[in-house]
Parts: structure tokens; sequence; C-alpha cells
């Protein structure tokens, strides 16, 4: 065997290990996507919390109109979340079907399996956590906690799959921390957070990797 | 020069062998189809190189039941893990040697 042929095997050995142990396929457009979802998801929060606050009479602090109001905009709100992580999440499974079949990359490998499990683990903690919190009528720490644990979910998951996607995780995490830092501003953080960040995220790798 | 070649192994001197052994590494078991798709190779091309491995005692096999069907998954050994590392010094210093 000629030096070229152990060069070559060293390099077989890396691309098998990192084959075997990372799912690359994540597409960046579903990143993209992802983003304009919370956008439209926040512009029509923004528009239900206007409406509200409308009938919010904010000397005594209490709602004007009646309990049923209340409830209704929470559940309108909890149901726009879930459309946006919905629409998200079944954009990003079909972009990274079409992708990884591009690579030739199976879509259920060990590795993406392990991803899966690995993000979605912080993801349903966070998810019940925030749920919960709710139900308790704390509403206030909801969007830094859904940051928070999104951010946590990705740093876990990243291990699996592009490196970059730990940076996208502590940036997460930084917005979360930050809109408790400036408690009330929950919708303005979210947009970043969600929003802002998946564009800028999935651009970046749309151009880096994919646009051939 | 011949100290390092001394350290090649012959067993991991080829795609396939080495393949199996780099994805094991790296993962604590795997089952057969995965490292079919992984190293893109026929199941009697596998089988047989696996074969070979397992006889050196450098992985080990384990049957499992899903159900009715068989799942049988395999790991490096400490023997396995042991010579693969050696054999990735020797990769190293061969190169090093010579560029």
């Amino acid at each position: 065997m000629s030096e070229k042929d152990y060069l070559k095997d060293i390099s077989e050995i890396k691309d098998i290990m990192n084959r075997s142990t990372r799912f690359i396929s994540l597409s960046g457009l579903s990143g993209i996507l992802a983003g304009t979802y919370a956008l439209i998801g926040a512009y029509i929060a923004y528009m239900l919390l206007g409406d509200a606050n409308y009938n919010f009479d904010y000397s005594t602090e209490i709602l004007k109109t009646n309990y049923t109001t209340l409830s209704s905009l929470k559940n309108s709100l909890i149901g726009v979340a879930l459309i946006v992580a919905f629409l998200s999440v079944i954009s990003a499974y079909f972009l990274t079907k079409q992708k990884a079949k591009k690579n030739n990359e199976n879509i259920w490998t060990p590795a993406s399996r392990q991803l899966i499990s690995s993000f979605a683990i912080p993801m349903i903690t966070g998810g019940v956590f925030i749920f919960l919190l709710i139900q308790k009528g704390i509403y206030g720490i909801a969007a830094p906690a859904a940051l928070i644990f999104y951010g946590l979910a990705l740093i876990n998951a990243s291990k699996y799959t592009l490196s970059q996607v730990r940076f996208l995780g502590v940036l997460e995490i930084l917005l979360g921390l930050l809109a408790l830092v400036f408690f009330g501003n929950g919708l303005l953080f979210w947009i970043l957070g969600f929003g802002i960040l998946h564009i800028i995220y999935g651009a970046l790798m749309y151009f880096k990797m994919e646009r051939n | 020069m011949k100290d390092i070649i001394k350290n090649i192994n012959k067993l991991f001197d080829h795609r396939i062998r080495l393949g199996i052994m780099s994805a094991l590494m790296v993962n604590d078991t795997l089952d057969f189809n995965t490292l079919k798709e992984l190293l893109d190779v026929t199941d009697g091309n596998l089988a047989s190189h696996i074969k070979a491995l397992e006889k050196s005692d450098y992985i080990k096999i384990r049957k499992s039941f899903i159900g009715k069907k068989t799942n049988t998954k395999y790991n490096a050994t400490h023997l396995g893990t042991l010579e693969f590392k050696k054999h990735l010094t020797a990769l190293e210093r061969i190169i090093n040697n010579k560029l």
C-alpha cells in the first residue's frame, strides 16, 4: 500500500465516523420557513394582544371585559404558538427528507434517532413546564422559558448534527435570559429568537451548503 | 520503518473492514442494516468481513429478538478497540514520516 492509500484510509475513517454519528441533512431552508412562520405568528399575537389591551383598564390592571375574554385570548395565543410549531416541524421534515435524498443519506439512521430524542427531551420538558405555568396563571416567563428550553434542546441535539446548531442554541438561551432582564417584552424577544435568528441562521446555512 | 509497518494491521487493510471498525469506534452498537447503508455494500460482502473481524475477536455479535424478527447488533471488543488505535497510530506515523 502506498502512502496515498494510507491518507485515503484516514479520510475514510473520519468520514465514516462523522456519517455514523451525525445527521447532516438538516435543511437551512426549513430554518428560514420556521422563522417566517414565527414572524407571522407574532404578528397575529400582537393583533390579539392589541385587541385585549383596548379592553384593559391600566389604573386597576383588570380586564374590563369578563373572564372568558382573557381565557379565550390565552387559548388563541397558545393556538397560534402550537400552529407555528406544527408548521415548522412539518416543513423541516419534508425539506430535510428532500435534502437527505439529494445527499443520498437515509433519513432514519441511528444518528437521526439520537438527534430527535436529544432534541425532544428538553423541548417536551419545556413545553410541559410552560403549559403548567400558564395553567397557574403565570404568563410573564412563558416566552423567556420557551427560548431557554429551545436553546438547551438545540445544544443537546448539536452533538448529532451540524456543529453550528450549538451556536444557535447559545444565542437562543442568551435571548431567553435577556427576555427576563427586560421583563414584559416577551413578544419582542420571541420575534428575535424564533423569527429573526432562524431566518439568519437558515439563510447562512443555505448559502453555505445548499446553494449549488 | 520496519517497526511501523509491523503495527499496520493486515485485517484493517481493507476498506470495508476498516469502515466497520471506524463506525463501531464511535457507536456503542450498530445493526447489520445500518452498517450496510453506511458502507454501501451488499449483504454477502458485509457478512464475510464481519465474520473475519469476529474470528479475530475484534467485534462481538449480539442477537436479540424484536417480535419474531432477529435483530443482530455488533460492537467492538476491548481488543478490537486497542488494535484499531494501534493501527491508527501506525498510519499517522507513516504519513508523518513521508511528508
